[in-house]
Order: structure tokens, then C-alpha cells, then sequence
């Protein structure tokens, strides 16, 4: 019997999960919550209960056996849930990563898994691979669903942790309601600005949950779980504040360490590839509360975020430019020239991945330029580390294209690739030459090859059709109406960003002819079109065109009419990840832009609404196009099908270690 | 076999009678001007840029015996509607020969009448021996003279993919090595010419390479359906025969060069199950076709392949059956092209003959050849191995980065 049980309960959460998350999931969501009253009353019951209600999600429900026989689990499960819902919002202990290295991504969960000592239900999560990802988020979205009968259950012995008992009526503003209460703490931070008090001021808020927790734990558990959670809770009292600065040390020797095994360079290289990349997850609460403390920049959270895209950041726009334009003098430790391109970035003045990208690098050469190595120190390692936290800065302001990731990568490993014998003079001379060649031939003369390219495709009596506003696009269009080409543009734009008036407006001044229209339109457009060429944020390494939303829209209706689409895109911007939607990786913009329309006073439908809490407002500033959509790519090595974007990678990864 | 070639047969009338009557049953429309090949050493420099006939196919036909009487008629015509283009021509021949101790082209001509060598072979064999008689001194005047060659060579005709890229990928296999940094000048020329030398070998050995491997591809009681006349193809095929498989070929006829027919005719004579159809009844046999071989012109960056006219369709429809689609191409016809659509050519006229006068009015698409998107192909079988498209791409890359 047992033997039978275990893989179910490994499999269980997963499949609930998808339940959760698929289209099916609003049915369910109503029918359970009209029983949800007599949840506390009949615990074990609802079990036997659920599938009849809901058969097709027979396997989203919690399966009979389990619960027949198995009391055990069903009393651990309560004092888990509530203790995950802990671990989560005060994190502090269970984030662990001063003990990991920061790569180590599962290591939250699997720490959580011994903590919890319930190894069959969460193993099936934290399973390696696929599952490490976003693990904790997968935790704190699954939970409430499968163990909402458990926790209404434990609601009625523990009537102290409110939270948790709200979230039986619904998921999502359950944990909506749950982030409310985190970011009530993250609100009264910024209020306060004193790093100090806020937080004291969150400690204690998560303190007194942590109680009733524990007191939920004694009851439903022995005595000896609870002393350790105990325990750990004093460790966590005691740790904030040396919690922030050991992990960042630690950070930065691992990274000297990486640059210091440049000689075992393939190996660094295959392991580096092996393990996806540390992205930071923001519905791993633990982790975004470490990076909060850490942070320059007090961004506030967004309330409402769209279930899909809760590990994503999403920030109240405009509160913080004026609070970091006072800290302009605090800020020792940040160079002028970085913080100047961080509030460009916050604020919006610089877009566009050519731009950010080189604004970025410059803003190092300056860095560089002052930079003096302090005694005692070698210069790899500490401007290393210098360029690593001014990188989180940027980051912090607005999160990096897969380009400007590029571009740091290659920075990073100039500077671990200077030779010792190098003068400090030198060796600052010798960087910055570097980035200089880096911008000119990898953005500037790139640009150049691409336009040469893609003009050969134009031809007269041609309609082009592109979206937003690409420079490379741009570029190529200019240069073929200088050529005397006769053909015609058609701009595709949407909002909110519009960008592409921009775009249109300099290219009627140029004299083209250009036809404006909006995405709604496309598919009446298209039909007289020959050409789309589309600009591209990044091209991943399965062929995916990683671009401003919309783009998708474009190209598959090109592909629908037959139209060959061009991605015109830098070879510096390939990436060797591979990304199948527009969901694990991807950027929130401003929800509210999508509310409001500019000029529009009229249209203020959605006029306080941002914070009902059954509205959600998605902004998403990129999506990923699947190859088969696309026709050609056109880079700074010529004209290749988007299945040779790996070749390319390869090639020039190995270039770029000669240089 | 090559002086049945129809460019020779035309030089011979020329010197012996300049003045003919055009010939009655011509389709050339009126408007279309322009001059044909008259001999095979045209000057170097400028070949006709709309000519009536492509250059590359003129050879094929050369090659493969193939001369209608309305081909030769439609060269006529040609030449008649531009008399100074052929008046200077002939005499210029001489001259060039004379003048010049060695031209490239000379050379290409003399191995491309070689009938089993393709044109690029012939192209691959003549730059070789511009660097054996080179009377360079340094590596740059070599190299220069090389790049002269073989330019002149790919703008003798700018329609043939496989000419343009076996020259570039000559000039990548050859001056690419690291030993001529290093040695003085005799030995790295010798170097060089081992290289091109090998090179040339190996492009020509290249038909044997494929047959071995796409005779794999070829299961006992499969039929096959083949489009155009393809040397590799028919290699293949022979390949197959000698090694006992048993299989059954359809042919299509191959208008307008009737190049089926003519592969029909070598398959008989192998003892090969042979059966014809005209062009338009592929779909209607492909229910019994195992599998679809097909040579090509040129194979393109995305995977593609420029083929003879009427591939494309044949792809479509074996797509929507289901059935594979196999190319058979030497890898020097890699070219670094990359079409979106069928009209993102040079297109390569080709003649047709309707039997009938065709009315002025109506406007005939002489086009030789389409180009098949990768999506349609199954496998490509070149000397660098069985390859899927997507691999051309990575091949091309590695070639020219």
C-alpha cells in the first residue's frame, strides 16, 4: 500500500499544479469554493467529496487513498503549510545561500524539504532540472490548492493565523492577500528609509506570525519539531544583519573564483553551461528579501501581478527616481557615471538594447578610467567585484537584456584575461580600448554589415513591413532609400510604448512613403506586404526571437500570409539559452500605462482600480517568437536560417575568447 | 561527344556561313534582346547580363547531347537580332588566344568538355592550373592573380550557382593554410597547388562518395521517383543497380530540355524498371512513390536547394504525402545564397518549345529553375556525409567564417 502511495504523492502536487495553472482552472476554482464553509467542519471528508464535484480534475484533487489511510501525512501537511507560508515571508534562515554558492537554486527547497521532513510530497518539486526553477514559487502557488482542506482544517484548531485561513475562500487573492501583508513591510520600509527600523518593523510583523505558527506546529506536532523550528527562528532573529554582508562576499569570491580558473578555462565553461543560469525568481520570497536589503534602489512592488508572471519584479513605476536623485550624494560606493545610467534606465530616457547596452559599457569605460586599485589588492579580482555590484545596481533600476549580459560576460573575462605583468596604467588603457572595440564592431560596424545584407533583399516595387522601432531596421531602410530603391513601409505600432511614431517620423522626414498603422490592423495590412523585418531584443539559441510583445503577432501573421520575416539582430545579442514561451523569462513594465491611454481623460475606466484585488494588469515588455515564424536572421556574419544561431553562437563565443 | 555540343556545332556554321535566315518556329519574343554564347572562350569580361539562354544550362546541354532543333534555332535568332555582338566575337576568340599565354577561362573550357565533369569541377581544375603556371613571385601576387581568376571565371556566367561557388570555395580551401606563413615562396606555391590539386580531387570524387551513401537509402522493392537529369542521381542509381538492389524508377519528362528522357535512357540501359511521365502527373503517381531523388543546381544557406524547374512542386506535393525527399548534391555546389522566394533569383532562361508559334502577345516564363524551401527536403546527401538542411547552414558557415 505504501509503495503505492508514495509516487502518487510525489506525482500529486505536480499534477495539481498544472491544474492550477491551466485553463481549467477558474471551473474548479468556483465549485470549491462554495463548500469551502464546511471545509473546517468535515476535514477529512471533502476528500472523498472533491471528485465527484469535478471529475475531468480527478487527478487535481486530492486522490482518495491517501487520506483513508494515511493520518500521518494528513497531520504533518497542516504544520507545513503554515511553516512554508513562514519560511517564505521571513526567509531569512531558510534562504541558506551564504552556505551555496548563489548557483545553487534548489537549494531553498531542499533545505525547506529537511526542515519539513515531509520528503515524498516536496521531492517531487524539488526533482533536479526541470523543477529547480522557480521551485519556491511552485511551492507557494501549489500549496494553497492542494492543501486547502488541511489548512482549513488547522484553521479551526488555530484561529491565529489568518492568513492562511483567507486563502481557502480563493488562490489568487490568497496569495495576493499574502503579499499585501509582505509588502505592507516593504511599503512601511520605504516609508520609514531607515534601513534600521524597517526592519525591526518587519522582523516583528513576521515575528508574531511566526508564533502563531509555531503554536499552530505544537498542536498539530511533537514537541520536538517545534523547538526546532524554534531554534531556527532565533538563529533567524539573530542573523538579519550580518545575513547580507556574508552572502555578498561570498558572491564575489566565487566569482574571483571563476575568473581565477581561467586556466581550466573548458571545463569552467561546460560547468557554466550545465547549470542554468542563478536568475532570481521573485516569488522566492526569501531571496527577494535578501536582495531587498541589499538594494540601492527602494522599488515597490506592484500589488496586483498576474498569476503567470509572479517570478518576475514588478515595480510601482515613478515613486523612486526622486528618492534616489536625493541619495545622489549619499552613495559613495557607486560610481557617478553608473548611477547616471541606472536612473536613465529607471526613468526611461534610455531604451532600446543598442542603446542601453552602449550607455552601459561607456559608463564602465568611466569607471575604469577612475578607478585605483586599493592597496593590497589585485585588480581582476577587486574591479571585478566593483563591476559585479554595479551590475546588480543597474539591475535593480531595470532588469538587463540577455545583450547587456553579453556585453558584461565579455568585459568580465577581459579583465580576467589581463596579464599580471600588466602596469595598473595598462591594463586600465588596455579595457578600455576594449570596450571601445567591443562597441564599435560588435554594435556600430555590425549595424553596418546588417544593413549591407538586408538591403539585397529589398527590391523595387516592395512593401516592408516593420514593428516598433528598430535601429538596425531603421537603418536598413534609410540606407535602401539612399540607394534609390523604390518601395513602400508600412510601421505596425502599439500601445502604450508607441514607439513607433518615432520611428515614422523620422523616416517621413527622410522622405520615405510610410503607411502607420496599429497591431490591431495587421492582419488587413498584411496582405499587401513583401517584407517584414523585425528588430530583436536577443535570438536564443533554438532559433526563438526573443523581442518587444508584439512581434510574435507580427510573424506568425506574416507567416500565416506567406511573407518572409526578417529578424535583423546583431550577433552580440545571440544567447545559447533556449526559451519555449514568453513566460520563464521575460520583463513587467508599468501596469498602469496599460490602463490609461494618454490625452484621454475620458477613458478612466479603470480609475482606482489597481488595487481591487480579483484585477490584475499584465504589461509585458517582451515576447518570444518561435522559429518556425521565422525566415531569415540577419547578422553581422550574413544571412543565416534561425536554425544555425547555435553555429553562430559557437563560432563567436570561441572569437570572442581570442580577441 | 562534347563537339555535338550545340555551341560548337554554331561556331563551325559561323565560320562557314555567318549570314542564316531566322528560323521560322523561333519563340523568342520579340523584344528580347540579347546575345547567346556563340563560342565557348567568350571574352572573359562580359558576358551578356539578360541572356537568352543561361550559360549554365547551355553547358548541360552540351554535356548531355541534348541540341533541339529550336534550341539552336532560338541561339540563332538571338545572335541574328545583335549581329555586332557575334561579329566581334568570333575573332575575338583567336585573339585572346594569341595575345594572353594563359587564360583561365581557356582552361575551364578545355576541362569542361569533358563530359562528366561538372562545371565547377572544370572551374576547380582551371584555377588549379592558374596557380601551377603562375609566374608570381610572392605570396599577394598569387593570391591576386588567383582572385582575378576566379572572378573572371564567376562573372563568365553570374547564372551558374555551382561555377560561383566552387571558385569561392576553392579560393577558402586553398589559401586558407597555415603553413604559407611560414615557408618561403616555392614551397608555400607548392603547398597551394597540392591543396588545389587534392581539392579538385576530391570534388570530383565526390559523385562515388554520395552513390555510396544514399545507395543505403535504397530498399529492395522501392520506387523512386527522380526529376531532371542529375549526374549524381544517376550515379546513385547505377550504384544501386550494380549492387543488386531491386527498385523501380519513375521518370518525369523534364520539360522543356526533356532531361527525362534522356535519364530514361540511361537507366534502361543499366536494366533499370523505367517508366515516364509527363510533368504534370507526379501527383497523380505518388501514391506509389517510396521515395523522391533529386540533384541540384545549387544547395542555399538555408538548407534550400535551386533545382530544375518544376522540384518545388514535386516537393510540395511529396510533403503533403508524406514521402521523403532526397537531394543528391557535391558539396562545392554550397553557395551562399540565401532566397526568401522563388522571384529572389537570377532567374536562368531557358528556351521553350510550345510546337506551335506562340503569339507575341503571350508572354512565355522561360525560367529554368525554382527554388524548394528546406521545410520540403528530407535528407541531402553530399560527400560531407547524409546531412539534414539545417546542417548546409552550419557547413557554410564554417567554410566561410
Amino acid at each position: 500500500m505504501d509503495s503505492r502511495r508514495a509516487p502518487r504523492a510525489v506525482i500529486d502536487p505536480k499534477v495539481r499544479q498544472v491544474g492550477f495553472f491551466a485553463p481549467g482552472a477558474p471551473p474548479e476554482r468556483s465549485h470549491s469554493s462554495p463548500p469551502d464553509p464546511d471545509f473546517p467542519k468535515s476535514s477529512s471528508p471533502p476528500v472523498s467529496d472533491v471528485p465527484p464535484t469535478g471529475n475531468s480534475l480527478s487527478p487535481v484533487m486530492i486522490p482518495p487513498p491517501r487520506h483513508a489511510s494515511d493520518n500521518m501525512l494528513l497531520h504533518t501537511r497542516p504544520a507545513a503549510s503554515p511553516l512554508r507560508g513562514d519560511s517564505i515571508t521571513a526567509g531569512s534562515y531558510n534562504s541558506s545561500s551564504d552556505f551555496f554558492p548563489a548557483p545553487m537554486s534548489p537549494s531553498p527547497s531542499s533545505y525547506s524539504n529537511k526542515v519539513v521532513g515531509e520528503g515524498d510530497l516536496f521531492d517531487g518539486i524539488a526533482s533536479p532540472g526541470r523543477g529547480v526553477r522557480g521551485n519556491a514559487g511552485k511551492v507557494a502557488s501549489s500549496f494553497p490548492r492542494g492543501g486547502f482542506d488541511m489548512t482549513a482544517m488547522k484553521a479551526n484548531s488555530v484561529p491565529a493565523s489568518q492568513l492562511t485561513t483567507v486563502s481557502v475562500v480563493n488562490d489568487p487573492p490568497v496569495i495576493a492577500e499574502k503579499d499585501k501583508a509582505d509588502k505592507g513591510g516593504g511599503l512601511t520600509v520605504d516609508a520609514k528609509e531607515q534601513p534600521s527600523s524597517s526592519k525591526q518593523q518587519k522582523e516583528k510583523l513576521s515575528k508574531a506570525e511566526r508564533r502563531a505558527l509555531q503554536e499552530a506546529q505544537r498542536a498539530a506536532k511533537a514537541a520536538a519539531k517545534a523547538e526546532g523550528s524554534k531554534a531556527s527562528g532565533a538563529a533567524a532573529n539573530a542573523k538579519p544583519a550580518k545575513a547580507a554582508k556574508p552572502s555578498q562576499k561570498v558572491d564575489n569570491a566565487s566569482v574571483a573564483g571563476a575568473e581565477k580558473k581561467g586556466s581550466d578555462r573548458p571545463s569552467e565553461k561546460d560547468r557554466k553551461k550545465d547549470v542554468p543560469q542563478p536568475r532570481m525568481q521573485y516569488d522566492d520570497k526569501s531571496r527577494v528579501e535578501k536582495a531587498k536589503r541589499r538594494a540601492v534602489v527602494k522599488q515597490t512592488e506592484a500589488r496586483n501581478r498576474v498569476e503567470l508572471f509572479r517570478h518576475l519584479p514588478q515595480y510601482e513605476h515613478g515613486s523612486q527616481l526622486p528618492n534616489l536623485v536625493a541619495k545622489f550624494f549619499q552613495l559613495d560606493p557607486m560610481h557617478p557615471a553608473v548611477y547616471k545610467v541606472g536612473l536613465q534606465y529607471l526613468s526611461g530616457d534610455i531604451s532600446g538594447g543598442n542603446a542601453r547596452c552602449i550607455a552601459m559599457l561607456q559608463a564602465f569605460q568611466e569607471v575604469i578610467k577612475d578607478y585605483r586599485v586599493p592597496p593590497e589588492k589585485a585588480l581582476a579580482r577587486d574591479l571585478t567585484a566593483k563591476i559585479s555590484s554595479y551590475v546588480s545596481f543597474l539591475i535593480e533600476c531595470r532588469p538587463l537584456s540577455i545583450s547587456m549580459g553579453n556585453a558584461i560576460r565579455f568585459l568580465k573575462s577581459r579583465i580576467a584575461k589581463l596579464p599580471l605583468t600588466l602596469s595598473e596604467a595598462e591594463a586600465k588603457a588596455s579595457l578600455e580600448s576594449d570596450i571601445d572595440r567591443f562597441i564599435s564592431e560588435k554594435i556600430i560596424l555590425a549595424n553596418k554589415v546588417i544593413t549591407k545584407h538586408a538591403v539585397t533583399k529589398i527590391r523595387d516595387g516592395d512593401v516592408l513591413l516593420t514593428y516598433g522601432s528598430s535601429s538596425a531596421v531603421e537603418m536598413i531602410l534609410l540606407n535602401a532609400h539612399e540607394l534609390g530603391k523604390q518601395f513602400r513601409v508600412v510601421i505596425v505600432d502599439s500601445r502604450p510604448k508607441l514607439s513607433g511614431q518615432l520611428l515614422l517620423r523620422r523616416l517621413v522626414a527622410k522622405g520615405l512613403s510610410c503607411t502607420y498603422t496599429h497591431i490591431n490592423a495587421v492582419s488587413y495590412i498584411m496582405h499587401e506586404v513583401t517584407r517584414v523585418f523585425l528588430g530583436a531584443s536577443s535570438v536564443l539559441s533554438n532559433g526563438t526571437v526573443y523581442s518587444r510583445v508584439g512581434t510574435a503577432c507580427v510573424a506568425m501573421v506574416a507567416h500565416a500570409f506567406r511573407v518572409p520575416v526578417l529578424v535583423c539582430c546583431e550577433a552580440y545579442k545571440f544567447h545559447e539559452r533556449v526559451q519555449l514561451d514568453s513566460i520563464c523569462s521575460n520583463e513587467l513594465g508599468d501596469p498602469d500605462v496599460v490602463s490609461k491611454v494618454q490625452g484621454r481623460e475620458d477613458v478612466n475606466h479603470l480609475d482606482g482600480w489597481a488595487n481591487k484585488d480579483n484585477l490584475q494588469l499584465l504589461n509585458l515588455i517582451y515576447d518570444a517568437t518561435p522559429s518556425d515564424y521565422v525566415s531569415m536572421i540577419v547578422t553581422d556574419y550574413g544571412m543565416v536560417p534561425p536554425t544555425s544561431v547555435p553555429v553562430i553562437v559557437r563560432e563567436y563565443r570561441r572569437e570572442q575568447l581570442w580577441i | 561527344m562534347w563537339y555535338r555540343s550545340a555551341s560548337f556545332i554554331l561556331d563551325n556554321r559561323l565560320q562557314n556561313d555567318a549570314a542564316l535566315a531566322p528560323d521560322a518556329f523561333s519563340t523568342s519574343p520579340p523584344g528580347g534582346t540579347g546575345t547567346t554564347r556563340t563560342s565557348m572562350a567568350d571574352a572573359p569580361q562580359n558576358p551578356n547580363p539578360n541572356p537568352t539562354i543561361s550559360a549554365y544550362y547551355q553547358t548541360r546541354a552540351a554535356h548531355h547531347g541534348v541540341v533541339t532543333s529550336d534550341w539552336l534555332a532560338q541561339a540563332q535568332a538571338a545572335i541574328d537580332q545583335n549581329p555586332d555582338g557575334n561579329a566581334t566575337s568570333g575573332s575575338d576568340v583567336r585573339g585572346l588566344d594569341t595575345d594572353k599565354p594563359f587564360g583561365v577561362i581557356d582552361e575551364f573550357n578545355n576541362w569542361r568538355k569533358q563530359p562528366d565533369l561538372a562545371e565547377a569541377v572544370a572551374a576547380i581544375r582551371a584555377l588549379a592550373a592558374v596557380i601551377r603556371s603562375s609566374k608570381a613571385t610572392t605570396m599577394m601576387e598569387l593570391e591576386i592573380e588567383l582572385k582575378k581568376a576566379s572572378d573572371s571565371l564567376k562573372s563568365w556566367d553570374t547564372t551558374s550557382i555551382s561555377l560561383t561557388a566552387g571558385c569561392d570555395l576553392f579560393m577558402r580551401y586553398v589559401t586558407r593554410t597555415a603553413a604559407l606563413e611560414y615557408e618561403d615562396f616555392n614551397s608555400a606555391k607548392s603547398r597551394l597547388i597540392e591543396r588545389a590539386e587534392k581539392f579538385g580531387e576530391i570534388s570530383y570524387k565526390a559523385r562515388k562518395v554520395i552513390a555510396m551513401l544514399a545507395q543505403d537509402f535504397i530498399f529492395d522493392g522501392c520506387t523512386i521517383l527522380v526529376h531532371g537529369y542529375s549526374r549524381v542521381v544517376l550515379e546513385v542509381l547505377r550504384l544501386s543497380a550494380q549492387n543488386k538492389k531491386r527498385f523501380r524508377v519513375l521518370c518525369t519528362e523534364g520539360r522543356p530540355d526533356r532531361s527525362g528522357l534522356r535519364l530514361s535512357n540511361e537507366l534502361a540501359k543499366l536494366n533499370i524498371p523505367v517508366k515516364l511521365l509527363i510533368d504534370s502527373a507526379v501527383a497523380y503517381t505518388m501514391d506509389e512513390v517510396d521515395m523522391i531523388f533529386v540533384g541540384a543546381d545549387g544547395v542555399v544557406e538555408s538548407g534550400g536547394i535551386i533545382n530544375m524547374m518544376g522540384t518545388y512542386q514535386i516537393a510540395l506535393v511529396a510533403h503533403s504525402m508524406n514521402k521523403p525527399v532526397y537531394v543528391a548534391a557535391e558539396s562545392y555546389k554550397f553557395a551562399r545564397l540565401y532566397p526568401l522566394d522563388q522571384k529572389d533569383l537570377a532567374p536562368a532562361l531557358l528556351p521553350i518549345d510550345f510546337g506551335v508559334p506562340i503569339p507575341s502577345k503571350v508572354e512565355v516564363e522561360r525560367s529554368a529553375r525554382d527554388y524548394t524551401p528546406p521545410q520540403y527536403l528530407t535528407l541531402l546527401f553530399t560527400d560531407l556525409g547524409v546531412l539534414t538542411p539545417s546542417v548546409v547552414s552550419d557547413e557554410l558557415i564554417q567554410l566561410y567564417l
